[in-house]
Order: structure tokens, then sequence, then C-alpha cells
């Protein structure tokens, strides 16, 4: 199960909408082995595509170095499919490298940049296996 | 004299879990043969037969090695090389 916070929530669902129809991505690090995202970190998708995101190499050699002098992990990794559901394409399953984060996927395809009700879905992507998780949201299940 | 080379988590399983481990070389191809030789199959998780992975980043000390001379860049002594898988999917 993720655990995360509405305001990272509403922060995750800004930044996708913002970025929509390209792909918007980043990380929530929390204070390692909590599992508990507290610090949201919008990246830059380098490809700027509705169709890919990628982090760019020297701001994730960056974000890295200052997740480990703080102690962090990227608790949660995040990011939009702007035109397909929330759920981890075939590029998405093949490229995960980090198997202790929940994988969060948000998809604009429904509202765009508009307000509206959004899907946001989490998953652990392990091996090649995805499996989809609950996702509580400051104690409301959703 | 040996070169830190710092593991990320999806590759600590081939180095009984340390985060950091040190390797010998003159090049970063001869660094990444250093390290196969010592935890068996790390190699072919950072190379294909083009070379270095796509979607394999690796650094000496601030460069990101596309940027320098890839597999052939010249590793010094005291060099830091840091390796972190792409963050990227579709």
């Amino acid at each position: 199960m993720l655990r995360i916070g509405s305001d990272l929530v509403a922060a995750i669902v800004a930044h996708a909408r913002a970025d929509h129809p390209d792909e918007a991505c980043g990380v929530i690090a929390g204070p390692g082995g909590t599992d508990r995202p507290e610090r949201f970190i919008p990246m830059r998708n380098a490809a700027r595509s509705p169709t890919f995101y990628e982090f760019d190499s020297g701001d994730l050699l960056a974000l890295y170095r200052e997740l480990d002098e703080r102690d962090e992990v990227p608790v949660v990794i995040y990011h939009s499919h702007t035109a397909t559901e929330a759920h981890p394409s075939r590029t998405d399953i093949d490229l995960a490298g980090e198997p202790d984060a929940h994988y969060v996927l948000i998809s604009t395809r429904e509202t765009g940049t508009e307000d509206g009700p959004f899907e946001l879905r989490s998953f652990r992507i392990v091996d090649g296996v995805v499996s989809e998780e609950p996702v509580q949201i400051d104690g409301t299940f959703e | 004299m040996p070169v830190e080379v710092r593991v990320p988590t999806i590759l600590r399983p081939l180095t009984g879990g340390a985060k950091v481990v040190t390797a010998r070389g003159e090049t970063l191809a001869a660094v990444v043969a250093d390290l196969d030789g010592t935890y068996p199959g790390i190699g072919e998780r950072l190379l294909d037969d083009s070379g270095l992975r796509r979607f394999v980043n690796i650094y000496i000390n601030d460069e990101d090695v596309r940027f320098l001379a890839g597999l052939q860049t010249k590793v010094a002594d005291q060099d830091s090389i840091t390796i972190l898988p792409a963050v990227a999917g579709g």
C-alpha cells in the first residue's frame, strides 16, 4: 500500500496538468527505511514528449547526490500518461530501475490541463513484474 | 590505485548489498571488466553488444561518460564513479 498526503497528490496532479500534453515526471523523497513520501521534487522531462519521459542525466546525478546527503530515498517515482490509462506501459516496466519505489501513474487523458476528476494509481515494478497496490490518501481510502 | 564505485539499489544484489565498492582500471571499460570479475553478472547489466546500455548512466566524478569518451574514458586515481539507472518510461 502507498500512504501519501493529499497535498502531495495535489502537487502531482498540478504538475501533470501543467505539462499536459507532454508527460510530467518527478520523485517524492522520504527518509530511508520509512516508506514515507514527504518531499516533492518535480523533475524536467528531458524527452519533452507526450509518449516518453526521462530525467535529464545531469539532473539525475544531482538528485541522487542530494538524496544520499539527506539520507533519503525515492519513495515515489511518478509520471503522467496523457493519452492512455494510469497503468505502466511496456516501456515503463522494462525500464523500471527502483525495486523499492512506488511507481505512481496519473492520467490526464480525460481532463488535459483542466481541473476535474483524475485517475491516479500506484504500482510496484520488480524484475518485470507489475503489482498494483491500494493508495491511501491522508487516511481516506481511494 | 582503486577507484570508488557507487552501485544503485537494483544492482546491489550482485555486490552482496554493498552500496560502494572499489575497482581498478585505467579506463572505464577496464573498471567495468574488473567489477565483473569481482561481481559476476554486473558487466552485462551495464553493457550490451553496442557498448554502454542506453538506459544506464555512468558518471565519472560529475560528468556523464557519454559526454566524455564513453567506455574509453580514462579513469584516474581517486576518481569517483557513480552508476545510476535512467529514470525513464513511456
